[in-house]
């Protein structure tokens, strides 16, 4: 009896080892281990048996059931791997293949340069608001110390909107400064505002000039402030805008609404200094104007220059990337080519 | 403004290298664009004078011609007409390197062979040299020019090219620079000496001056010189001249440009011949009244521009430009010499509207000080006396109405230090306002009563004292310093934020953002409607940038058709700008929109196949989205506009009010566009009303834990009724928490006339489950509800 076992045992393997399909293998475990099954058989065939034989021939089938259902485990196990690598295999794809097109949209770099260069002066406790681009000569000129027939209006050539001719005409603001006045006009000190937005100029457009541009405009007026922490203000803004490692440099220059009037250039990165195209050999690129604000301005809006200083400055939004990324022509920026739109 | 530095030298020491000379007048604010240097390449080229001159054997238009270089004697070959035995040229000798006077490239001097002469070397023009473009012969120098000596020791110079600021018309000027200069580097300025003999009559006797508009004229000096020759002027006036860009012209009109740069006060010479009456008038024009300035244009003035008239007609526009009847040309024998100060802003009207700007009208227009007329009159006197001969009447007319007090400025030091932050001693301040000229007197310890030297007009308060000296020191001097004072209350607009999350939902939803020009034609405006509400630039650059735009839509088609011919795939874009709509007389309203326009195939060409094409379901499904987003109920009703496809428009309503527009762009105007024959679909939403009606702070709803269940639903109604209608009537609904729109059909299996609509419901409880009968109900009052207000028929389940 044990030797019958022993061979069915043998037998079983013997099959089990060449089976390649779940079918056969379904099959194979029908044949031993159903309910029909040779296995089955034997072990339903033990209680005919005496008891001492039974005990030892029923540990030795038991035994043997064992086996069989881990080889039966076994075989299933390593048959599903072998599918599921057939199955892999079958659904191979070409990497390479392009994906479903996905629909990019992007911010212009205007925007991108207005929203980097204002969370700057945010996160120095500026606030940052906004004015109107049509304005009141007063406002643009008149107020910021620059009366009509003023020789330095030539630094701002002006287009003029149609309006009923009266004592203030209409135009296109030239710089984001009425936003000085029209800030203090209506807040009392401290004021430290950042105000970003469109400026127009009556200029004929070639690649380093433009009739509409972007400014963002600078105030900071209270008790006590210096020139030094306009200084202060204005490096650490260069410093987060072009590079830690930027020095920046002071000269003196003019815009009347500012008294001492302030030039900013930071150091040319390309030859450090040494001169060339791009600092056109001064190894200083200009980047902003600004300045403590004139004690007129502040008389202007009822502020006591005696009281009060504060400084002001504005930059050239579109000159930010045009430095960094070498953009050679400003009429990029508003000619609104996707091929160069797309690239930021 | 150019300044040479020989001609600088004349009143100030330079002790240290141009480069640095130039960095410290940037830097304290009188920039230097460039430096010049005249001579810099100009090695082996020596002055040399002609010592004969004979004909060339082999051709007729060369001259075999000896030059004495001092040491030793070259013959070559030269072709200038204008060689004659005795003049001095420069020469250059072979290595030299010249600018060949046909094509303009530098190129080294070698021995040449021409027509079977040797020749080693050759005497330059002026164009060889880079000195000017003239190459019609040689250039001559001066008689007392050293044989010999190298020509950049004799004609060497550097020239600085100044930008001055509009308030330092004092620096439009040599002295005025070389003022800078001795104030910059520790130096004393000196000013020329000016002594003449006046051997003539009194000049009371022969002129009168008479200053009718004394608001326009605040002083009016004038000398007269009889019997004065008129000729070249001297060399080295002419090489200043021309290194600071102007052109010799005859002796007297020279030396009026010459103290004129010197100085930076215009002067006029009068031929004083054609002055008739002898009598100066300095009054208004009369309407009408003409004249023919020195550049020969006949010019037509108005009743608010100054002349300079003799007893009967305007000889000048006064400040602006003299008049071609009294030039002083080479038969002059008497030179009326005018040294005044008009009003600055008369003088820029004036030569604004004349269209007409001078180098003595950018002064006057500036406002130099009424204290240079006399000191000029009387340096050029002396130099027409000396160059021109001719006798000097005595004494000159000054009528001066317009005289004021030196400025003087109480300067306490504390302004020093609130300004920039650092401490000056009074010693300090002392030494460097006095080195620029201003005189201090101390009040006690810590204020200075200063007096601002004339030229200075720009300097009225303490502000402007403070800049004197912070850019005299240095502006690196000033500390770095952090602002720690308390800051501005927190600001916060609505519309900014909402605005700013639209710009990031579009990008979001794969639109490429664009910015573009507020001004448009006129062609381009009327594509969004009506004109009458659009502002128009008065002096507008062209016919392209003319009014401001009333709608973002002009802009949007353009930037759409210029990349259409470039662009693979489909194009979405969007803007947002302001909207300028005309409110009276005031500024106009400046509205913010946002708009947006699609074109082309949904997606690029792929090997995963097409996606259909871009159209008004594309932006409709992005406005949808968009209002969700901000939490806004919006209707949209269908709309009649001419620029829209008529039956593909809609108004964007919420409430009663119209908060924007959407279509699909016309197909003629597609056309008229020239945009390429496909469907464009455009809208346009005003960001104030939306950021008005944004419910931002959307509470929050909780998560049910009892489960969703689903059912769809479809029933036909007229095709007539609007969609969205029948959805809001079953949103309607309690329980139910979505509905989605997931068929529209008409066809061969309902009625004419009729629509299907198939639904999916969502229904849910926050407080049970839903049981069948219970969702069974609610299936069954929808219907019905649909039934009673729509007509609807209930489909299939």
């Amino acid at each position: 009896m044990l030797a019958e076992l022993e061979q069915l045992k043998a037998r079983a393997f013997s099959e089990l080892d060449v089976i390649d399909n779940l079918k056969h293998l379904e099959e194979w475990r029908l044949r031993y281990l159903g309910r029909k099954g040779s296995l089955t058989l034997v072990l339903r065939g033990l209680s005919g048996l005496p008891l001492e034989e039974r005990r030892v021939v029923g540990a030795a089938a038991n035994e043997i059931k064992a086996a069989l259902e881990a080889g039966l485990k076994q075989k299933q196990d390593s048959l599903k791997e072998q599918s599921l690598a057939v199955a892999l295999q079958k659904s191979r794809i070409d990497v390479t293949l392009p994906g479903y097109p996905v629909n990019v949209g992007r911010f212009h770099p205007t925007t991108q340069t207005i929203r980097e260069v204002c969370a700057v002066f945010a996160s120095m406790g500026f606030q940052v608001i906004e004015g109107p681009e049509v304005e009141w000569d007063y406002y643009n000129f008149e107020a910021l110390n620059i009366p009509r027939d003023h020789p330095a209006r030539d630094m701002w050539a002006t287009l003029w909107v149609e309006a009923p001719e009266g004592e203030n005409p209409m135009l296109l603001r030239t710089h984001t400064s009425p936003m000085q006045i029209r800030l203090m006009e209506k807040t009392r000190p401290p004021v430290r505002a950042v105000i970003p937005g469109k400026t127009y100029r009556y200029e004929a457009t070639d690649a380093t000039h433009e009739s509409m541009f972007y400014q963002i405009e600078g105030l900071a007026v209270d008790r006590g402030i210096t020139m030094g922490d306009l200084k202060g203000t204005l490096f650490e803004f260069a410093r987060r805008v072009f590079g830690e490692e930027r020095r920046a440099r002071f000269r003196c220059d003019y815009f009347p609404f500012v008294e001492p009037g302030v030039e900013m250039a930071i150091d040319c990165w390309v030859c450090r200094g040494k001169g060339c195209r791009l600092c056109g050999n001064t190894g200083w690129i200009e980047i902003l104007g600004a300045g403590m604000v004139h004690p007129q301005v502040l008389r202007r809006v009822d502020y006591d220059p005696d009281v009060y200083s504060g400084f002001a400055f504005g930059v050239g939004v579109e000159r930010i990337p045009m430095l960094r990324y070498g953009i050679e022509d400003i009429r990029l920026f508003y000619g609104n080519d996707l091929r160069f739109l797309k690239q930021f | 403004m150019k300044v040479s530095l020989n001609w600088l030298r004349d009143y100030v020491d330079l002790a240290q290298p141009v480069k640095e000379l130039a960095d410290r007048l940037t830097m304290s604010g009188n920039e230097v664009k460039g430096v010049e240097i005249v001579g810099q390449t100009w090695d082996n080229i020596v002055v040399g004078q002609i010592a004969a001159v004979e004909p060339h054997p082999n051709a007729d238009r060369l001259t075999l011609v000896t030059v004495d270089l001092g040491m030793e004697r070259s013959t070559v070959v030269c072709g200038a007409p204008n060689v004659r035995v005795g003049d001095k040229v420069p020469f250059a000798k072979v290595g030299a390197y010249l600018i060949d006077g046909h094509t303009g490239e530098r190129v080294q001097l070698k021995a040449a062979k021409i027509r079977g002469i040797v020749s080693e070397g050759m005497a330059c023009s002026e164009k060889e040299l880079g000195i000017s473009d003239s190459h019609e012969g040689l250039m001559i120098l001066p008689a007392e020019a050293p044989v010999g000596v190298p020509l950049a020791d004799y004609l060497g110079d550097a020239v600085l090219d100044m930008d001055i600021t509009p308030n330092r018309p004092d620096c439009l000027s040599v002295i005025g620079i070389a003022r800078e200069v001795a104030a910059l580097t520790r130096k004393e300025a000196r000013v020329p000496a000016v002594h003449y003999d006046e051997e003539g009559p009194p000049i009371e006797q022969k002129v009168s001056v008479e200053i009718v508009d004394a608001d326009l004229c605040r002083r009016y000096c004038a000398s007269l010189i009889e019997g004065v020759k008129i000729g070249d002027s001297p060399p080295w006036i002419q090489q200043r001249l021309l290194a600071c860009g102007m052109r010799p012209i005859n002796n007297v009109v020279d030396i009026t440009n010459y103290v004129m740069l010197e100085y930076g006060q215009p002067l006029h010479a009068f031929d004083f011949g054609q002055i008739g009456g002898g009598k100066i008038i300095v009054r208004r024009a009369s309407e009408g009244e003409r004249i023919t300035s020195l550049d020969g244009v006949d010019r037509t003035l108005t009743s608010d521009m100054l002349v300079i008239a003799d007893s009967v007609i305007p000889v000048a526009i006064a400040g602006v430009m003299g008049g071609a009847d009294s030039e002083v040309i080479g038969i002059t024998r008497s030179i009326l010499l005018e040294s005044a100060n008009f009003n600055p802003a008369s003088i820029r009207r004036t030569s604004m509207n004349l269209k007409l700007r001078s180098e003595a009208s950018l002064r006057f227009e500036r406002g130099i000080s009424p204290e240079l007329t006399l000191r000029a009159l009387r340096r050029a006197t002396q130099l027409i006396l000396e160059l021109g001969g001719g006798t000097a009447a005595r004494g000159v007319i000054d009528v001066y109405p317009g005289r004021r007090d030196p400025r003087r400025i109480q300067f306490p030091l504390w302004q020093v230090k609130r300004l920039l932050g650092i401490e000056m001693k009074m010693d300090q301040v002392s030494e460097i306002l006095g080195s620029l000229g201003f005189e201090c007197r101390p009040q006690g310890p810590s204020e200075v009563e200063v007096t601002v030297p004339y030229w200075r007009v720009d300097v009225s308060e303490a502000a402007d004292l403070v800049e004197e000296l912070a850019r005299i020191v240095g502006y690196d001097y000033i500390p770095t310093t952090t602002m720690s004072g308390p800051l501005p209350g927190p600001q916060f607009d609505p519309q900014v934020t909402v605005r700013e999350k639209l710009r990031e939902f579009m990008v979001g939803c794969g639109f490429q953002e664009v910015i573009s020009y507020s001004l448009v034609s006129l062609e381009r405006l009327a594509v969004a409607g009506p004109v009458k509400e659009a502002l128009r630039v008065a002096n507008p650059l062209s016919r392209e940038q003319e009014y401001l735009r009333t709608s973002l839509w002009p802009s949007l088609l353009a930037v759409l058709g210029s990349n259409q011919r470039h662009e693979e795939g489909g194009i979405r874009l969007f803007e947002i700008g302001k909207a300028y709509l005309r409110r009276g007389d005031d500024l106009p309203e400046e509205r913010e929109v946002l708009g947006g326009v699609v074109s082309g195939p949904r997606s690029g060409v792929s090997w995963l196949g097409p996606q259909g094409w871009l159209d008004f379901f594309d932006i409709k499904g992005v406005v949808d989205a968009l209002l969700d987003r901000l939490g806004i109920e919006a209707d949209f009703r269908p709309v009649e506009k001419e620029t829209l496809h008529p039956g593909r428009a809609a108004e964007v309503v919420v409430g009663d009010e119209v908060i924007g527009l959407m279509g699909e762009v016309h197909p003629r105007l597609v056309e008229s566009l020239d945009l390429l024959p496909q469907t464009v679909a455009i809208f346009e939403l005003e960001i104030p009303k939306l950021a008005s009606r944004a419910g931002l702070g959307r509470g929050y709803r909780p998560l049910s834990r009892f489960p969703e269940s689903d059912r769809d639903i479809a029933v036909v109604v007229d095709t007539e009724v609007p969609a969205k209608k029948v959805m809001d009537i079953i949103k309607g609904f309690p329980l139910v928490t979505r509905v989605t729109l997931f068929d529209v059909y008409t066809g061969a299996q309902i009625p004419p006339g009729k629509k299907s609509l198939a639904f999916r419901v969502v229904y849910q409880s926050t407080t049970h489950t839903l049981t069948d009968e219970e969702i069974q109900g609610l299936e069954r009052d929808i219907v019905a509800r649909l039934s009673q207000e729509t007509g609807a028929v209930l489909r299939s389940r």
